[in-house]
């Protein structure tokens, strides 16, 4: 088999060897029950409120404050459904239109339900008009769901600026922060954000687990109603392997922030000048100048994306599209069409995400085959030979 | 990921008679860059014999639809207009060893290619045209641009039944879904027009010979497939007047739902097939 070059951690990330170390004791022979009267399930209990201390040192937050669930689409459920319920006579919500399904989706389902939503229009390069968020509050408004970090484009919110115009209303501000995470300070002491969501399997810690910050004081009616863990704000038995996980790798990111980012920018840019050097007509889209540092989405313009992930497949690179082909919808990414992105260009779009496991050796590689695989693709395109007619 | 047959890989992979025939005589072009496919088939016919002796094609779009247009060049070339004028969309499908259903409208892009540069040979249409565009009637489909005269088509031809498969064939309604009760109300059409063409074509009053001729037929064609894909199967014991006896075999003898599988599915396609009054009952063994 072809070894992987795996440039697609966005969708998903590696689980770091020393969280995988950290939980699997936790399968092994610590396997207690964290609600059991006994020490055996007691001292894991521990181990849950150790993972706990660890994400909450990611939010420079109370302890108290972090809510584990089961992955990003529960902790953005929980937070939404969660303070609607709580503000039952409110029935306006504010998003935007670039948002994850999880929250898009959960807008729209929503709309059904009786509540009215605002989805905030962006720019070309994917950038939201606060002004226009300053407009659209209302005394009726519950909630503001923002992301903070785009998953396809990597345009990074300016979140704190948000939070502060959604605060000065005194509504409730959630964002999803789970491509954030990491990559980005989650520092709560100066995010006044009320809830904001994080998801394990984008953090090298494995799939399955989630959290949640609910800042103190913040209404909140449980979103999955069962037992008494998590203080009652969320049933069900903990998966504790994968808190014990998600705690180890908010440790790991905490620690090799800046440095990493650093690392993994260098990276993204390599590739993407590279890119840019040696393939005519493309694009890169979304807000280079605020950005995740792993992120680029580059369009090839003249092709279609499912066609160059199938090709880069061959070559064992692992990347996404916007492309309608991937998406077992017909549609292309409602991201890239909310930021007017030609569909000329929608289509041939690829994403890149980079990870601390990617080396320099692997992005030489990728643009040693990258360019001849395009021009292949394009001398088969009925458009690439007319395209200066286009 | 797509499900993908090894034969849509490998014309993927390596595709043949990809380009464009530099003398071509025939020339057709579907699909736009908006709706991300198309294609563009060009051929070289022989005037003599109108046989195809030179095919190429260019595909913007993804795997399956270079790979259905790489097999489309192959399965025409040295067929007559006339012979290649038979292929629909199921022969490139089932040619590629199938398509993922999602898919299907890539095989549909092929055959409309083939038709239009057919039509452009015959001096009935415009080389350079997108067929969304000449096709005549009324949009349905705005974000794709299709019309209910090709929906129509593609249900007839296709034996469609819900307005999923016709997205997967056509793409009509996979945006911005509000065409969906117009396209279902087009399905709803097409198979109450079928249904009263086989009232007609059908015999005035079978004879007991015919009608036996017919079940059977009809439960080897349109049931026995059916139970089959879920590991079951049926036999036809007895006709007695209008009352058809079965016996449910594999995993249907026993099922649940096996009432259901009688009332939904034998008994509804006897009474579209063969008689409206029949009826059917279960023998168990």
């Amino acid at each position: 088999m072809t070894p992987i070059i795996y440039l697609d951690n966005n969708a998903t990330t590696p689980v770091a060897p020393e969280v995988l170390a950290a939980l699997l004791p936790f399968y092994q022979t610590r396997y207690g029950n964290p609600s059991s009267m006994h020490t055996f399930g007691g001292e894991v209990a521990h181990d849950v409120e150790h993972a706990r201390q660890q994400v909450a040192a990611l939010f420079n937050s109370r302890e108290s404050e972090v809510l584990f669930t089961s992955c990003g689409t529960e902790s953005d459920n929980a937070a939404i459904r969660g303070v609607l319920e709580a503000l039952p006579e409110k029935k306006h919500i504010v998003t935007t239109r670039v948002e994850h399904p999880a929250v898009l989706n959960l807008c729209k389902h929503l709309e059904n339900r009786g509540y009215r939503v605002t989805y905030l229009a962006v720019d070309a390069q994917g950038r939201l008009d606060l002004d226009a968020l300053h407009h659209v509050l209302t005394p009726d408004t519950a909630l503001v769901s923002i992301m903070y970090a785009n998953n396809e484009t990597g345009t990074v919110f300016p979140i704190q600026k948000i939070a502060e115009i959604v605060k000065e209303q005194g509504i409730i501000l959630h964002t999803d922060a789970v491509q954030a995470a990491g990559k980005l300070s989650l520092d709560m002491n100066s995010i006044p954000a009320d809830l904001v969501s994080i998801s394990g399997h984008k953090l090298h810690a494995p799939k399955g687990v989630g959290a949640l910050y609910i800042r103190r004081g913040t209404k909140f009616v449980p979103f999955i109603i069962g037992g008494h863990q998590e203080h009652g704000r969320r049933g069900g038995t903990e998966n504790v392997a994968g808190i014990v996980g998600l705690g180890k790798a908010a440790e790991l990111a905490a620690a090799n922030f800046s440095n990493e980012t650093r690392q993994v920018a260098g990276l993204r840019d390599q590739l993407e000048a590279g890119v840019l050097k040696a393939v005519p007509h493309v694009r890169v889209n979304g807000d280079r100048e605020h950005r995740l540092p792993n992120t680029t989405n580059i369009s090839f313009e003249y092709i279609e994306g499912e066609a160059i992930l199938l090709k880069m497949n061959d070559q064992g690179i692992c990347a996404s599209s916007g492309s309608a082909c991937t998406s077992g919808s017909l549609e292309p990414s409602h991201v890239l069409r909310a930021m007017g992105v030609p569909f000329t260009a929608i289509h041939g779009s690829i994403r890149f995400s980079f990870s601390r496991y990617n080396t320099r050796t692997e992005v030489g590689e990728v643009l040693e085959v990258l360019p001849d695989l395009i021009s292949g693709l394009r001398e088969m395109s009925p458009f690439w030979a007319r395209r200066d007619k286009m | 990921m797509w499900d993908y047959t090894d034969k849509v890989k490998e014309h993927f992979s390596k595709p043949h008679n990809v380009g464009s025939v530099e003398d071509a005589n025939a020339v057709g072009e579907v699909g736009s860059i908006v709706c991300g496919d198309a294609l563009r088939l060009s051929l070289k016919v022989d005037k003599a014999t109108e046989k195809i002796v030179e095919a190429k094609f260019q595909t913007f779009g993804c795997g399956s639809a270079i790979a259905s247009s790489s097999v489309l060049t192959d399965m025409i070339l040295g067929k007559t207009l006339d012979e290649a004028a038979k292929i629909t969309n199921r022969d490139i499908a089932n040619e590629l060893g199938g398509l993922p259903k999602e898919k299907m409208h890539c095989s549909v892009m092929g055959m409309e290619a083939l038709e239009a540069a057919i039509a452009n040979y015959r001096g009935q249409g415009v080389a350079d045209s997108h067929l969304h565009e000449d096709e005549e009637g009324e949009l349905v489909c705005k974000c794709f641009g299709i019309t209910d005269k090709k929906i129509e088509r593609t249900i007839k031809e296709n034996h469609l039944h819900t307005l999923e498969e016709v997205t997967n064939f056509t793409k009509a309604g996979g945006a911005c879904g509000s065409c969906h009760w117009k396209i279902e109300e087009i399905i709803r059409k097409v198979h109450k027009q079928e249904l009263e063409a086989k009232a007609e074509e059908k015999p005035k009053g079978l004879t007991n010979l015919q009608r036996m001729k017919l079940v059977q037929e009809t439960l080897d064609r349109e049931v026995r497939p059916q139970l089959q894909k879920d590991g079951g199967d049926l036999e036809l014991v007895d006709i007695e007047n209008k009352n058809v006896k079965v016996r449910l075999l594999g995993m249907c003898s026993g099922c649940q739902v096996s009432r259901f599988t009688l009332r939904d599915l034998v008994e509804a396609k006897l009474k579209e097939f063969v008689e409206p009054d029949i009826t059917v009952e279960e023998l168990r063994s």
